[in-house]
């Protein structure tokens, strides 16, 4: 009956009483206040060799067009049995929003020392890699908003780098960029550690050039790469910048190392 | 319009649509903040060699409204560290009784531990994300200062979302974009700070305060300041600006009709 006089097709009938109006939110939905992610800027990067892992972040968290703080390390060492964490063996790098990086790096730090002190031995960087992915996929619909990259070495000693999307898809790689500046960084990256578009002089034309062999690069040539990938991505960035800290995983533990950023 | 009485008198849905019953409240209040009804303003902060100097207005605004006017934002924890808040002022006055409770679980507690300012920061941005990923935040941006459990000078930042972040110098709101860069020349980075004397640090606070009330609308030139040390608190919450100098206003051109 109350059809018939519909003025309203969203009421669906003659009614002008407020206990009366539609309880379901109309179509067009008003923009609601509160949204629970912010991006704190930064970028980070990883590189495996043959016999070590660097992974790096710089130390600027911004909102906005703010810098908050020139210090705020993005890079972590995971599953220590002390809060010093000397005895790590792992690396987390998170980038994006920092807040669930913290929860995050905390949640995988909490689970890496439980399997330590329940196992008597060392979480492997494989079975860390798998783990870190369930717990972002447990929170699939409410998802930590973090490129998460993890590294250290696999169990035959060889440099092992692992990258995550924000819902735990992941694969093990030679290298990876993440966060602001890492479509930046990562073609720079392409083709100075994988050696992309680089073919032997003089090999052929066309089809038949030859790429140039890939091998693995040594500690100090890779340090260096690192160095120049950041200082160009903090020219072109301006969410990048103030300082540099770089962790390598080598057979003799994690080393850390700072160097200062441009603050600009 | 028709015959129908009930349509008499309203803007017509076939012309203008239907009623956006979206601005309608469902049913019953709102449960969660949604936006900051009554706020506070800027906090600025500031290490120096033994402690830090921290700083609020005391005025709360509804809106353009300048509502209550001896609000006092600082607040002390367990003679060991101060937070000053800004944002949503109900929401302040939660997290100051939820302080009271933990402040008194702690002193009576059998461990003959005392939480110092980096613990109470740890605790105080683990409740923010909580509410947060909860989406029922409490919300304000909160400056943590003190000193920690090597007595060194501390200072920290907490906010809604629960990020973190700490520094030599630290401003929230408006703040963050008048106070800050002074801060920052000051105390570049921790070792300059470390070579700021208490008098130096305060004169700073006080300068920035002054900044602020010259641009920040919703400021007032009443305020609270306090100084933390591992010796203790020392909190003045009616400081009024002193040698303010209104004569640059005059010299002001290019906004609104007057063009130059």
């Amino acid at each position: 009956m109350a059809a018939m006089f519909s003025q309203n097709p969203l009421m669906n009938g003659p009614n002008y009483s407020f206990n009366q109006t539609p309880t379901a939110a109309a179509a067009g939905n008003k923009e609601h206040a509160f949204y629970p992610y912010t991006d704190n800027g930064g970028s980070t990067l990883a590189i495996a060799g043959e016999d070590f892992t660097i992974i790096a972040g710089d130390t600027r968290s911004t909102s906005g067009y703010n810098i908050n703080t020139r210090y705020q390390p993005k890079v972590f060492k995971i599953g220590g049995t002390t809060s010093s964490q000397d005895d790590a063996n792992i690396i987390l790098s998170v980038v994006g929003f920092a807040a669930d990086g913290e929860a995050l790096k905390e949640r995988l730090d909490a689970i890496v020392k439980m399997y330590r002190y329940q196992h008597g031995k060392p979480m492997s960087v494989k079975a860390c890699a798998q783990r870190l992915s369930t717990i972002l996929y447990g929170k699939r619909f409410f998802p930590y908003y973090v490129h998460a990259i993890l590294g250290g070495l696999d169990e035959e000693g060889k440099g092992a780098v692992y990258s995550y999307d924000p819902v735990g898809s992941y694969e093990r790689e030679q290298c990876r960029a993440g966060g602001a500046a890492a479509s930046l960084i990562m073609p720079f990256l392409d083709n100075q550690v994988n050696f992309k578009n680089q073919y032997m002089p003089g090999s052929g034309v066309g089809h038949d050039l030859q790429e140039r062999e890939r091998k693995p690069l040594p500690l100090v040539e890779v340090e260096a790469l690192v160095k120049d990938a950041f200082d160009s991505a903090v020219e072109r960035h301006i969410e990048v910048g103030d300082g540099l800290l770089m962790m390598m995983a080598t057979k003799n533990g994690i080393e850390e190392k700072y160097i200062p950023l441009k603050r600009d | 319009m028709n015959h129908l009485p009930q349509g008499w008198g309203r803007p017509r849905d076939d012309v203008y649509g239907a009623y956006d019953a979206s601005y309608l409240q469902n049913s019953g209040p709102n449960q969660h903040t949604q936006q900051p009804v009554v706020t506070g303003t800027s906090v600025v902060a500031l290490k120096f060699k033994e402690g830090v100097v921290i700083a609020a207005d005391n005025l709360a605004s509804y809106g353009s409204l300048a509502r209550f006017t001896d609000v006092k934002r600082l607040r002390t924890f367990a003679d060991a560290a101060v937070v000053g808040f800004g944002g949503d002022v109900s929401d302040m006055q939660y997290l100051d009784r939820l302080l009271t409770s933990l402040d008194t679980e702690e002193a009576y507690g059998t461990t003959g531990h005392t939480l110092n300012a980096h613990n109470l920061h740890t605790y105080l941005s683990k409740v923010f994300y909580k509410r947060r990923s909860e989406f029922n935040p409490l919300w304000n941006q909160v400056l943590v200062a003190g000193v920690d459990q090597e007595k060194k000078p501390f200072l920290a930042s907490a906010d809604l979302l629960g990020t973190t972040f700490s520094a030599p110098s630290l401003a929230t709101g408006f703040g963050a974009h008048l106070a800050q860069p002074i801060l920052r020349t000051l105390a570049p980075d921790e070792e300059a700070a470390a070579g700021l004397s208490k008098e130096q640090a305060v004169e700073a606070i006080k300068e920035c305060m002054k900044v602020l009330f010259y641009r920040d609308a919703r400021s007032m030139d009443k305020y609270s300041i306090a100084v933390v040390t591992k010796d203790g608190i020392d909190l003045r919450e009616n400081e009024k600006l002193e040698a303010q100098s209104w004569a640059f206003a005059e010299k002001i051109r290019g906004y609104g009709t007057q063009v130059n």
